[in-house]
């Protein structure tokens, strides 16, 4: 079956926790995880809903594979309407809280309502109860996570919890689970600590069973494990350097945002690249890559662990920071780095490591420090503003304000809003780089089109993750096509959408999908859950998913205006590289795409398309 | 010949699928919880190890016993628990001085490796050979050969 077909319903409000079965006529409709949890929450929760009130729901979903052994069966998502974006959001975490929710015999959990005071849940199998989290309250997620494994004397316990950032209303702050996994992105942190909930603790000894069919699922997964063995992408570059294998690549091509998007190309992006992480430094003859690491069930393990040069002036006389921890992965060197212009390989892993610790989103962070920057720049913002100088490139300026974000201190309380907020409250809106006020990723879409269309069209803002053209686009994955033209592109996007909406409800990571294609996935779900999971249906879950995520945000407020990228990327030219002169198409893609998806020219889906996916 | 369960650590990312097969092979569940081998994360210092029974040749456990519950399983080596006999007393969990036998509340027996009868289904799992089932008279062979790799010989002139 897949699924424990249990859900856990958590009334902060009232302090209650109940059982009830999974919905499963659902659940044949949308799968689990992603699709399952966005149509319980669609139909639980009024679009217009401010997302830090107590009517906001947030549900932490498993996927039928979370916890089995399929590869990368580990993932667990948050849903619930975005603080940052006042979208849809969906954020994705690995490590090893996912499949401990499913070992505890959940497939999911909804909390709604808002607890009077700071609470934990903790769950243990079959039970589960809100506890008191007042000592918590004001710790970071790395003694969060310590405290609650001391108290309950079980090493074995799983964590995820929001830090400071989530407690303080920073806007995009993350969900943190086993101290460096996150949903990270759209403020679904913020969103729990506006519930006041700062943890949940899950042990489950219950495991995954009820296989449907647990011979030819064994043999699925052997068989799907191999193809990621066979692959130079998920068996070599991904595992040697992680998804920092690409920061050299994407350089290359001219689609490395630097400077808050005024160039494409960084000068110093080999000093914060995935093969700079594997050289020994200069300092103290060391490497700053320790080893690569797997989240749960995964056979890629494209994490990194690194240790922090100890002489490095942001460390130095703090060896809390000394020891083996998270990163650097390519969003957030990019973010961090080349959006600021920081050079400092050092610098970005101490700012990564303060990401992590204090539960906030290095992308968005970094971008909103690159828009900052670019403020004080053009004298918008001054030295005493800032409480600091900010040029571009200062590895002192980003290793300063990484500090004070979580922590809502000077000017730090401002980087917490976003670069949207941020550069509204000074009067140049559109210097904030991003979508639906979410900072894009690491891929300039003037030197590779497909992504302004994803970035444009993405449900949860702008994001690498919902469309991932970069694989066709620059890697030739599944098809090479050309990342200057426009042609081709919103089907591109629209079948890269649907599928990752699949490969997002079914607790596997979306980097198999380098190497799989849903013809790998569809074998082993069809094994795990009963049903029959077709190809076919499965293509039509995953367009189902999308088009429901759209009506939700059309019924939020958002509008064709939205599917908008910002006006630097539609009129200054790529300055440098093989997009030497481009600037995004999306106003030729976005009537391809509406058409193609079978909406309106306002963006709404059709009735007849509605109709042909049961929506 | 027999084999014996080689652990090189250095080769582990922690992905936990020896104890879900641990468990599958044992248990027809997913449940790292029900694995005899454990993967243990040293998170501070970047290090992922895996540990189970070493199949003392003289084992406590074995010893320990008082109702002769664990036996020599001759063709693998392997010291194994025979649940119809083992009462639940635990002393075999006091008596192994690595902590590899443990109690298990649902059966009220123990359990420890047992090679999964010489085809250890950890080993087959494992997707980066962290852990090898070999010939266990050359456990250092791997080790033997690295080494040797690093001495320094002279390149032989004229084959």
């Amino acid at each position: 079956m897949g699924w424990t077909k249990k859900v856990l319903r958590v009334d902060l409000s009232k302090g209650t926790c109940k059982s009830e079965p999974l919905n499963m006529k659902w659940a044949q409709e949308y799968l689990g995880q992603r699709g399952l949890a966005t149509k319980y929450f669609v139909e639980e929760v009024d679009p217009k809903v401010d997302p830090l009130s107590p009517a906001n729901k947030m549900i932490m979903a498993t996927g039928p594979l979370t916890g089995t052994m399929a590869s990368t069966g580990g993932r667990y998502s948050v849903i619930t309407k975005g603080a940052l974006t006042g979208a849809i959001a969906c954020s994705n975490s690995g490590g090893y809280f996912g499949a401990e929710m499913k070992f505890a015999g959940w497939d999911m959990v909804i909390f709604e309502g808002k607890s009077p005071k700071p609470v934990y849940l903790a769950i243990e199998d079959d039970k589960a109860e809100l506890r008191d989290a007042a000592h918590l309250w004001g710790k970071t997620v790395w003694q969060t996570e310590e405290i609650i494994k001391k108290t309950h004397q079980d090493p074995q316990t799983r964590v995820c919890s929001i830090g400071r950032a989530g407690e303080n209303g920073v806007m995009y702050a993350c969900i943190v689970n086993d101290l460096h996994r996150a949903a990270g992105r759209s403020g679904v942190g913020t969103v729990m600590g506006s519930k006041n909930l700062k943890a949940v603790a899950i042990r489950g000894t219950k495991g995954a069973g009820g296989i449907k069919d647990g011979k030819a699922f064994m043999k699925a997964t052997v068989a799907a494990k191999k193809v990621l063995a066979e692959n130079a992408v998920t068996s070599q570059g991904l595992p040697t350097y992680g998804t920092q294998v690409l920061m050299n690549v994407i350089n290359e091509m001219g689609a490395l945002p630097t400077r808050n998007h005024r160039d494409v190309q960084f000068e110093d992006a080999r000093k914060i690249s995935g093969e700079a992480m594997h050289e020994k430094r200069p300092t103290d003859g060391k490497a700053q890559l320790v080893t690569n690491a797997a989240c749960f069930g995964c056979t890629i393990a494209c994490g990194r662990i690194s240790k922090m040069d100890e002489g490095h002036f942001s460390v130095v006389n703090k060896p809390e920071y000394w020891g083996a921890s998270g990163g650097l992965e390519y969003e957030a060197a990019w973010a961090l780095g080349a959006a600021n212009g920081v050079g400092d390989l050092e610098a970005l892993q101490y700012a990564n490591l303060i990401c992590n610790e204090d539960g906030y989103d290095p992308i968005t962070f970094g971008a909103t420090v690159g828009a900052a920057m670019e403020l004080y720049d053009l004298g918008i913002l001054t030295k005493e503003q800032i409480g600091m100088d900010a040029p571009f490139g200062s590895a002192e300026a980003l290793v300063k304000l990484s500090e004070m974000t979580a922590k809502g201190e000077g000017f730090g309380k401002e980087l917490g809003l976003g670069s949207a907020r941020l550069c509204a409250k000074y009067g140049k809106p559109e210097l904030s780089m991003g979508v639906k006020k979410q900072e894009f990723p690491a891929y300039d879409s003037r030197g590779i089109q497909g992504m302004g269309l994803a970035y444009a069209t993405s449900n949860r803002g702008a994001c690498h993750l919902r469309g991932y053209t970069v694989a066709s686009e620059v890697l030739g994955i599944p098809v090479k096509t050309d990342p200057l033209v426009t042609e081709g592109k919103a089907d591109l996007v629209k079948a890269f959408q649907d599928a990752t909406s699949v490969f997002d409800s079914a607790g596997v990571c979306v980097f198999t999908t380098f190497a799989w294609t849903l013809a790998d996935l569809q074998p082993q779900l069809d094994a795990a859950c009963e049903g029959g999971w077709s190809m076919e249906k499965l293509a039509l879950v995953g367009e189902r998913i999308w088009n429901m995520e759209r009506v939700f945000n059309n019924a939020a407020g958002f509008t064709a205006k939205d599917d908008d990228l910002p006006p630097r990327l539609k009129t200054e030219a790529a300055k440098t590289g093989p997009a030497k002169g481009k600037v995004n198409g999306i106003d030729v893609m976005r009537p391809e795409y509406y058409k193609a998806r079978g909406w309106d020219e306002k963006g709404v889906p059709s009735k007849d398309t509605l109709k042909r996916l049961g929506l | 010949m027999q084999k014996s369960l080689y652990i090189d650590a250095n080769k582990c990312t922690g992905c936990l699928q020896c104890e879900m097969a641990c468990s599958y092979e044992n248990y027809g569940v997913f449940n790292i919880s029900k694995s005899r081998i454990k993967v243990f994360n040293f998170e501070h210092a970047g290090r992922m190890v895996p540990y189970t029974c070493t199949q003392c040749a003289e084992a406590w456990c074995l010893h320990a016993c008082p109702v002769e519950a664990i036996k020599l399983d001759a063709l693998t080596g392997a010291k194994v628990v025979n649940d119809a006999t083992c009462v639940g007393c635990k002393v075999c969990t006091i008596a192994c001085p690595f902590g590899t036998v443990n109690y298990v509340v649902e059966t009220g027996k123990v359990q420890k490796c047992d090679l999964c009868g010489g085809d250890p289904a950890c080993a087959s799992a494992c997707p980066t050979a962290a852990i090898t089932y070999v010939d266990a008279d050359w456990t250092g062979l791997d080790k033997m050969k690295q080494w040797a790799g690093k001495t320094d010989t002279q390149p032989r002139a004229n084959g």
